[in-house]
């Protein structure tokens, strides 16, 4: 494209023309510009998450710039007085200083923490989001792993943080993590002492955690999270079923200019209100809990939110340990060590397992009403009971003095309903899908209930069902529903065995305890909505 | 296991055919067909410019409050001293300066994002569009041409062919990350026997962590708490944290009748006896001490332990009883350790036996 | 009222009705929820009696024995000193009203006069620690930063950091420090009421209890500053966690839903 033509290009034209000689942005435009997406809160804690992380990025960035993360001793002598004089690490201090010192840098240094919290409960909710909607299927399976090993990672990145300030909480919280690594079989004082450069809490600690906080697992995460936009891009966004919106097409509004507007506003609106909330509520309040010393301790000692789950489970294990031929499995330590994993696996593999289960290999956009799909809903609700249960274990303490209630019978309780609670949470879910089914169904077939009483000439009260239009029929009968997978007779008519294997077997089984006769309520047929709806009777 | 053995009929039937946006398709048969998207309803700002000029104001205000919050959060970084208190109902009293910070940038920031929303949602068109979707798998002929290419560049490169090049290219690049591993090795020392010492010796005096004297046994009353370290540490050593985290003590006083463990009873003196104060499950310093139960309680985790019964573990989620530290008394008349703990002092460790 | 009955099946019917059912539950546990009340302040008040062991024989002896040598319900009194009566009748843990896992501070339903009175006859059945005078636990001039260090090495571990109470084993629990006077505090420490160890002078001096009060009343006093914002009960990530779900997060779905919903569409006229 020659510039020099009769009319000079507008200036925002050259430039862009200039950037696309390089870069090709205006064939990037093309595709993108006006890439539709569809309009649902729920669609928007993803956008949460992006925007926190961002924030804590932008906030970090700042606290770098006053905090020392190094372990040597000093003395206080800022400007807070019930600590002047304490020995403290320079960790420690700095964070004091930050806190007090630095204008503003309290409100910096809690935006950042708020915005951790929220960062990773707003990864949490929406990870429940894509789960109970069937997002995660395909061909999205591997942009749930990444989003799966961005919440793992943000927990961590979370606790590597929260331990930097060295403070008597935080310290507390990472001798619980030696504890915990001492207590792997064969290497755990070796991992201990090449953690800790040496005994606990030695005067390395601080150093080699700010370098995972800030560069390690933030790097890996943005990459992640790069990943996991760009599939979002390139896979469309998925939507519920409505008129006008089937798996082929994604009915919304354009990027370009609703949707530029709507999701940039957002990112101000969430750095908007985490600001707010720092204005008003302290967090980490590091001056009232003091320096950490190995020998002093709080009660009340919890890691933040996104570990609870973790410490619930640390918490009532009981005390089991092992000696065998001059050595100790310290099992009480080491199982939770193990279940923690496991319990976040169990959620990360299920996709895997509903798509074998079904044996289905076509992409699928429309999400599902959790309803729909009542054995996925069910696992779903009972994982987040298991996980909740553990969270009442971790603040067993609080729960207790602020209930009036025996720390020993929280424990207790804690230690069956982590059995109990997610099977009884399973079948309830399981009826309330079912339930919720078959009130479509009538729904469907019968109207919507008006509410409003109508007295028959011969004396019989009925009430009045409206109709529902055609968009409503249509997005209640929208859902699929599978066949359960039949392995036919094993046997066949010649009297030959056919071979069955034991993976198969129980793929059918499961795949009728999905699909199977009372595990989901046939949806209404056309024949069957013909045949009431031109009776007309009032049944 | 593949799931091509699932058959066809399983899977629910495909959805209707693609309905055209916009259009309200005239139902056929089926009762539920998709009737395509409903017609676009105008908003009030669509049809009333009054309406739609009092949305433009309110954008532009919170634009405009924007600018002012900005404003007031540097007044507010330039007027309020760094330590001003101030008293707001109902948070209580608060730093000023975060306070009027937190709340103008949450402003200034929230108005860009409401003003863009609002903008966005009432003066931008709001005609819903749909987007055709496309397969993400590729077309067989696309896949054809690039198993193809594969196979022409593994040829060309002679990978296949030449199993020496390739078997000890393996070999290189599974050696060379052996570098990075050792490395680490000087992470931190080997692990000995450093966790089976503290500084306790025979003849370290108990000295109590409050006022840096030595203890003598009458100063410990029975239901009393008392925390010492051995003699001749300072918090001032450079490795007084590292030490303290497995010397502390802790020294209660029970009546000798109701001390149920017999080696506690020898270990002790005159009731006095002294406990390793680091929990032996993850190593918190334990001493939630209830002195009429004699119970010990762990905050972190609530292990509990009877101090009158060799510190067993009776509650919670440690494995074995913390360490007695025997005790006496020097000819001064002051308590002393006789020895160093027998066993190591806090978490459970697979050498540890 | 017909318009209401004619929406009991609009859909967000049962949205209305969900959250008319919080908060009726949560007013009437607040209406209903067990509070601490005395119902023997007036059974007391009626007792006129000035002398410490009429007061003892009616009000304690039951439980403490005729002359303070205990029974299967209370401990022996002998040798615990004045300075125990004050504190466990001075902050109404005495008289017990039930016996349980702890006797919970309560109404003060004896004057300060009848309070020394008590104590007077209590220190009589054998020497113990007696009541503190002002300048003993008056913490002016003392070291706060030092109270700190002292407080947590000796206090944090039951009473959290800054004071607020934490739980103990079966249903025991050490309680809040807020608002509890400067001798009370020092009467506990060196007595060691209930479940609580002592800290007698000769392991923890007056100068380092004064120290700790210092400290408690600059973190856990009137006039404590909570820089940071609102304290969310000084107990740290639990709490934290919950204003993060709720507030943080809650106001943010709240905002996505607002920025998701559709414009009200014009009505036909």
């Amino acid at each position: 494209m020659s510039s020099d033509n009769k009319k000079k290009a507008p200036a925002g034209e050259r430039v862009a023309d200039w950037a696309d000689g390089r870069l090709g942005i205006y064939s990037l435009a093309k595709a993108n510009m006006r890439k539709i997406f569809p309009d649902h809160w729920s669609f928007m804690l993803g956008e949460i998450c992006m925007y926190s992380f961002i924030i804590i990025i932008l906030t970090g960035v700042y606290l770098t710039l006053f905090f020392h993360p190094s372990m040597n001793e000093v003395e206080y002598h800022g400007s807070y007085v019930p600590m002047q004089g304490q020995l403290m690490s320079e960790a420690f201090n700095s964070t004091m200083h930050i806190s007090f010192d630095v204008r503003g840098g309290l409100l910096i240094r809690q935006i950042h923490h708020w915005a951790a919290l929220i960062f990773i409960a707003g990864m949490f909710v929406h990870m429940m989001r894509v789960f109970f909607t069937g997002a995660f299927r395909k061909p999205r399976e591997v942009n749930w792993l990444f989003g799966f090993l961005l919440f793992v990672l943000g927990m961590f990145t979370g606790f590597t943080g929260y331990s930097l300030p060295d403070d008597l909480l935080s310290g507390t919280g990472v001798r619980f993590m030696q504890g915990a690594i001492l207590s792997v079989p064969v290497v755990g004082t070796y991992l201990s002492m090449f953690l800790f450069g040496g005994e606990f809490p030695g005067g390395d600690f601080v150093a080699r955690f700010y370098s995972i906080h800030i560069l390690l697992l933030p790097g890996i995460m943005l990459g992640l999270m790069v990943a996991h936009l760009i599939l979002v891009f390139y896979h469309k966004h998925t939507q519920f079923a409505g008129p006008g919106k089937s798996n082929k097409n994604v009915v919304g509004m354009p990027l370009l200019p609703v949707y530029m507007a709507k999701a940039g506003g957002f990112f101000f609106l969430v750095f908007g209100v985490i600001a707010a909330i720092a204005a008003i509520a302290s967090i980490n309040p590091i001056w009232a809990l003091g320096p950490y010393r190995p020998d002093q301790v709080s009660t009340g000692a919890q890691p933040d939110w996104y570990m609870g789950f973790a410490e619930g489970l640390i918490r009532v294990m009981p005390g089991w340990e092992i000696n065998l031929w001059g050595h100790t499995l310290v099992l009480g330590v080491f199982i939770p060590l193990v279940i923690f994993p496991l319990m976040l696996a169990a959620i990360a593999v299920y996709p895997f397992i509903e798509s074998w289960v079904t044996g289905d290999k076509r992409e699928h956009h429309i999400l599902d009403r959790p309803r729909n799909a009542p054995t996925r809903t069910a696992f779903g609700v009972a994982w987040v009971t298991a996980y909740m249960i553990m969270l009442l274990g971790g603040g067993n303490d609080i729960f207790a003095t602020h209930f009036h209630l025996s720390l020993n019978a929280i424990t207790w309780f804690v230690r069956i309903f982590f059995f109990v609670g997610p099977v009884i949470a399973f079948i309830i879910t399981k009826r309330i899908c079912l339930g919720l089914q078959r009130r479509d169904r009538d729904k469907v077939l019968h109207g919507r209930e008006s509410g409003i009483i109508k007295r028959l000439p011969h004396g019989e009260f009925i009430e009045i069902h409206e109709p529902l239009d055609q968009g409503q029929l249509h997005t209640l009968t929208a859902h699929e529903q599978y066949k359960p997978l039949e392995i036919g007779p094993t046997v066949d008519e010649n009297g030959v065995e056919r071979k069955v294997s034991g993976s198969q077997k129980l793929r059918a089984k499961l795949s009728k305890g999905y699909y199977g006769e009372d595990n989901q309520i046939p949806k209404p047929t056309a024949e069957e909505y013909k045949e009431i709806t031109s009776g007309h009777g009032h049944h | 296991m593949s799931s091509q053995e699932i058959p066809e009929e399983n899977l629910p039937s495909k959805q209707e055919t693609e309905p055209q946006h916009g259009s309200v398709v005239v139902p056929d048969d089926n009762p539920f067909a998709d009737p395509g998207l409903p017609p676009h309803k105008h908003r009030i700002q669509d049809i009333d410019e009054k309406a739609a000029r009092r949305s433009e104001r309110a954008v532009a205000f919170l634009f405009t409050l924007s600018m002012l919050a900005t404003v007031g959060f540097i007044a507010a970084f330039v007027t309020i001293p760094a330590d001003k208190s101030i008293f707001v109902w109902p948070i209580g009293h608060i730093s000023g300066l975060n306070f009027a910070l937190g709340l103008t940038l949450g402003l200034a920031l929230f108005c860009i994002g409401a003003g863009a929303v609002h903008w966005a949602r009432t003066l931008m068109s709001d005609v819903e569009v749909a987007d055709e979707r496309h397969a993400i798998e590729a077309p067989a002929e696309v896949k054809a041409k690039v198993m193809a290419d594969f196979r022409a560049g593994a040829e060309e490169s002679q990978f296949g062919r030449r199993k020496l090049i390739r078997n000890t290219m393996f070999g290189a690049l599974a050696l060379v990350p052996l570098s990075g591993v050792v490395l680490l090795r000087d992470l931190g020392p080997l692990p000995e026997d450093k966790l089976r010492h503290t500084k306790w010796a025979k003849g370290k005096k108990l000295v109590n962590m409050n006022t840096h004297e030595p203890l003598r046994p009458s100063d410990v009353q029975v239901g009393s708490l008392t925390f010492a370290m051995p003699e001749g540490m300072s918090e001032h050593d450079h490795d007084f944290q590292t030490q303290i985290a497995k010397a502390a003590l802790m020294i209660v006083r029970i009546q000798p009748e109701d001390i149920k463990d017999k080696r506690e009873l020898e270990w002790s003196h005159e009731g006095v006896v002294a406990y390793s104060k680091i929990c032996t499950h993850v190593g918190c310093p334990i001493s939630l001490y209830e002195q009429q139960t004699h119970h010990v309680l762990c905050p972190c985790h609530q292990s509990t332990f009877d101090l009158s019964d060799g510190a067993r573990v009776i509650f919670g989620p440690a494995g074995h009883a913390l360490p007695q530290l025997r005790i006496g008394v020097n000819e001064e008349g002051y308590l002393e350790a006789l020895g160093d703990f027998e066993e190591p002092v806090g978490p459970a460790f697979f050498e540890r036996g | 009222m017909k318009k209401l009955s004619a929406r009991r099946r609009h859909p967000l019917a049962a949205v209305v009705v969900l959250l008319l059912a919080l908060a009726a539950t949560g007013g009437l546990y607040a209406a209903f929820a067990p509070a601490d009340k005395a119902q023997a302040d007036e059974t007391a008040q009626s007792l006129a009696i000035d002398e410490g062991k009429k007061l003892y024989a009616v009000g304690c002896s039951s439980c403490h024995g005729t002359g303070g040598q205990g029974s299967s319900d209370g401990p022996p009194l002998t040798g615990v000193g004045a300075a125990a009566v004050d504190f466990q009748v001075g902050t109404g843990r005495m008289p017990l009203q039930q016996q349980g896992a702890q006797a919970p501070k309560k109404k003060v339903i004896y004057t300060q006069a009848q309070i020394d009175q008590l104590a007077a006859y209590i220190a009589s059945l054998g020497a113990g620690p007696s009541v503190p005078t002002e300048k003993q636990y008056s913490p002016k001039g003392a070291d706060i930063a030092k109270g700190g260090e002292l407080f947590r090495t000796n206090c944090a571990q039951c009473h959290n950091f800054t004071g607020e109470g934490g739980a103990l084993t079966h249903g025991k629990f050490a309680p809040s420090l807020e608002g509890v006077s400067p001798k009370h505090i020092y009467e506990a420490m060196q007595t060691g009421p209930q479940n609580m160890p002592s800290f007698p002078d000769t392991t923890m001096p007056e100068k380092e209890k004064k120290e700790i009060i210092a400290y408690l009343d600059a973190v856990n006093g009137e006039k404590t500053q909570s820089p940071g914002g609102l304290k969310l009960g000084g107990l740290g990530p639990v709490s934290e966690g919950l204003f993060g779900w709720i507030f943080g997060l809650g106001s943010l779905i709240a905002v996505a839903v607002w920025v998701a919903a559709r414009t009200a569409k014009a009505k036909k006229s």
